[in-house]
């Protein structure tokens, strides 16, 4: 039985006719050529604002943490602010390319390998905040459990902020793990056809002699497909331990069984919105527009909407239990610290209600969803909205909690808290920048097998092996 | 290191590719590998390959994480330095599930990749022949590995005329070596003349 049926209404997951040799040069293309003038300004600029970052980290480093201004009553402030909204920012590219692996959705090939090396870099960012909000940094490996000289001390295997160091950790390892893999046999076609001896050492060394043998692909196969599955979990638990930070506490405004759903939704949110950032820009500089088509645009800002609004309703049903639970403390915190505009961090939090959960709403709209301005526009809106997500988190919950005595001045950040950040963005984009120049940005050998079933030139013979049975199949095919 | 001869026919299209490893496994060769840009479904059954057991090596990697976080957590909270909090239970599982999904999917990831490498033989600075460049462009290269008996120009012509585009003999090293891509004339590759 057959129950193959293509809709007539989905668009091409590559736009043209394509062959297989043309996708090759296509996309290797832009690493064969010398860069832009455009990407040597934006490598500059990044590199800049790392070292900027590289300073404001020795300053925080030599003088401490009071180069920040934390206070006894704010201890996170923009530091873990930031790290929150990096570590949501990184879901995205799991998402992409593990969830979309399992859900069989073909148009993730486009963007998935993009999205993962977004996902890496942003996890490589989020995990200097605690690193060095640690102060003395020097002692960060006290974090790992391994029998030492100090008792053995071991570490607290009941505290949340452990079960972050096991979490970011892994969920680090695992991306790189899943994004390398991926990485090997596009290596080798860039190193195949590499004219000079320098790019086929080095991408010789980078595809670890892969060869394409059908064995290898068959495991090649089953490896991302148990890896996808490993990460889909791990992408969930990732941010729902990042919640427990906050929700297994008991501030105001912190200690609520909603976090952990709320957190995974504004990930893929924010996440999302750093992909539609990011992807806007690729596709228009390399010329990819075949391969990252409208038709990725339009599917993404749908993720967007609809993250968006699970958000939207989180902040309300907060909002609603704020009230219903007649709590004093969290009353205060959600009615008045948040939802009262003249209270002193209440635009905090109307610019994430505006950010968040009212401009997305534009994207019902198919014309908004597919028009490339509106939605680059979109996507860094998004962003500030979560970040202001964060931001209220925990500057308005803290700021005022039981005791008026211990109520904090105004905080605002320093000028290397807010250097730090500029790093983490350096960072980034130094990353991403060579990975664009170097790496290839989309899955070369994923996209020919997409090819197959979407290219004019391949789906007529294709479809017909496709629709025998296996076993019939195996019959015609294989020696007996 | 031992050097072969090889004769290999590349095909490309997938369609004459089926139909033609079916023959040349009917006519008795033996294929050694057929090399392609991207996974081809159903070319490992064409062949005769047996199904990877890669993700229950995986699935064993998984519960040894688990396991590994279990007792590790267990003993040092029970047993060398346990911690009174609130006077609560010691043997606090609950609290300890995050750290033991996360163990459980790390082990299971790093074997599996680990695994991987071992068994396709894949590290840095490993080089294998390649028997045709485009093998990682568009092109299905099959590659047959010859015996005394075998009569390599009977096998190109079979070859040809099940739709290979390109046909050669190849003598080669088999197995993989430390190098790198840079210098094609290694000494462990030779192509004969035609």
């Amino acid at each position: 039985m057959h129950l193959k049926y293509e809709s007539q209404l989905r668009e091409p997951l590559v736009y043209g006719d394509k062959t297989y040799a043309q996708v090759t040069e296509d996309i290797v293309r832009p690493i064969e050529a010398k860069p832009s003038r455009l990407w040597y300004i934006g490598f500059f600029i990044a590199v800049s604002l790392l070292s900027f970052g590289a300073y404001s980290v020795y300053r925080e480093v030599t003088y401490g943490i009071g180069q920040w201004n934390l206070n006894k009553t704010i201890g996170w402030g923009w530091d873990i602010t930031n790290f929150v909204w990096w570590v949501g920012i990184g879901h995205a590219g799991t998402l992409i390319s593990a969830v979309l692996l399992l859900f069989r959705q073909g148009w993730r090939t486009g963007v998935n390998r993009a999205a993962e090396a977004m996902t890496i870099f942003a996890v490589m960012c989020a995990g200097q905040f605690p690193i060095f909000h640690m102060g003395r940094v020097w002692m960060a490996f006290f974090v790992m459990p391994y029998p030492n000289s100090r008792g053995p001390l071991w570490v607290n295997f009941n505290s949340p902020l452990l079960w972050d160091v096991f979490a970011i950790s892994t969920y680090f390892t695992v991306s790189l793990l899943f994004w390398y893999s991926g990485l090997l046999p596009d290596f080798a076609t860039v190193r195949d056809r590499a004219k000079t001896a320098l790019r086929k050492k080095l991408y010789g060394i980078a595809s670890f002699g892969w060869t394409g043998s059908t064995k290898h692909w068959q495991r090649h196969e089953s490896l991302s497909l148990v890896l996808a599955g490993l990460s889909t979990p791990l992408v969930l638990s990732v941010h729902t331990i990042v919640s427990f930070d906050f929700a297994t506490s008991v501030i105001p405004g912190w200690h609520t069984t909603i976090f952990p759903p709320y957190f995974v939704a504004g990930a893929i949110f924010s996440g999302f919105a750093m992909v539609q950032t990011l992807l806007l820009i690729v596709r228009k500089v390399f010329g990819l527009t075949d391969y990252i088509t409208i038709g990725h645009i339009d599917l993404m800002n749908k993720v967007i909407v609809l993250t968006g609004s699970i958000v939207g309703i989180a902040y309300l049903t907060e909002l609603f239990m704020g009230w219903y639970s007649q709590n004093k403390y969290e009353g205060y915190t959600f009615w008045y610290s948040r939802a009262y505009l003249f209270s002193p961090y209440g635009w905090s939090y109307w610019g994430m209600m505006a950010c968040n959960v009212l401009s997305p709403q534009i994207f019902w709209s198919k014309k908004m969803r597919r028009n490339v301005f509106v939605t680059f526009f979109m996507s860094i809106i998004v962003n500030i909205g979560m970040w202001f997500e964060r931001f209220v988190i925990i500057v308005t919950s803290l700021y005022r909690d039981y005791l008026p005595s211990s109520w904090s001045v105004y905080y605002s950040p320093s000028i290397w808290e807010i250097g730090f950040y500029a790093g983490t963005f350096g960072l980034f984009f130094t990353c991403f920048f060579l990975f664009a120049k170097y790496f290839p940005v989309i899955a070369v050998a994923e996209i020919k097998y997409v090819l197959k079933r979407s290219g004019e030139s391949y789906k007529p013979a294709f479809d017909e092996i496709e629709a025998q049975p296996l076993d019939s199949f195996v019959h015609d095919n294989a020696h007996h | 290191m031992a050097q072969k001869k090889f004769v290999v026919g590349c095909f490309d299209d997938e369609k004459v590719l089926f139909p033609a490893v079916k023959q040349v496994r009917t006519a008795g060769y033996k294929i050694k590998d057929v090399y392609t840009p991207f996974p081809v479904h159903g070319l490992d059954h064409a062949l005769g390959m047996r199904e990877t057991s890669l993700h229950t090596a995986g699935f064993i990697y998984g519960i040894t994480g688990t396991t590994t976080a279990i007792s590790a957590i267990s003993w040092i909270f029970t047993k060398d330095w346990p911690l009174n909090i609130g006077g609560k239970p010691h043997f606090a599982l609950p609290a300890w599930i995050p750290i033991i999904f996360e163990l459980t999917v790390l082990f299971a990831a790093v074997g599996m990749v680990m695994t991987f490498m071992w068994l396709c033989q894949m590290a840095p600075g490993v080089k294998k022949h390649h028997f045709h460049k485009r093998a990682t462009d568009d092109l299905f290269v099959m590659v047959i590995e010859c015996t005394e008996k075998t009569n390599a120009e009977d096998l190109k012509a079979l070859l040809a005329s099940n739709g290979a585009v390109e046909t050669d003999i190849q003598v080669a090293e088999e197995d993989w070596w430390f190098g790198t891509y840079d210098n094609d004339n290694e000494n462990l590759y030779k192509q004969v003349a035609h």
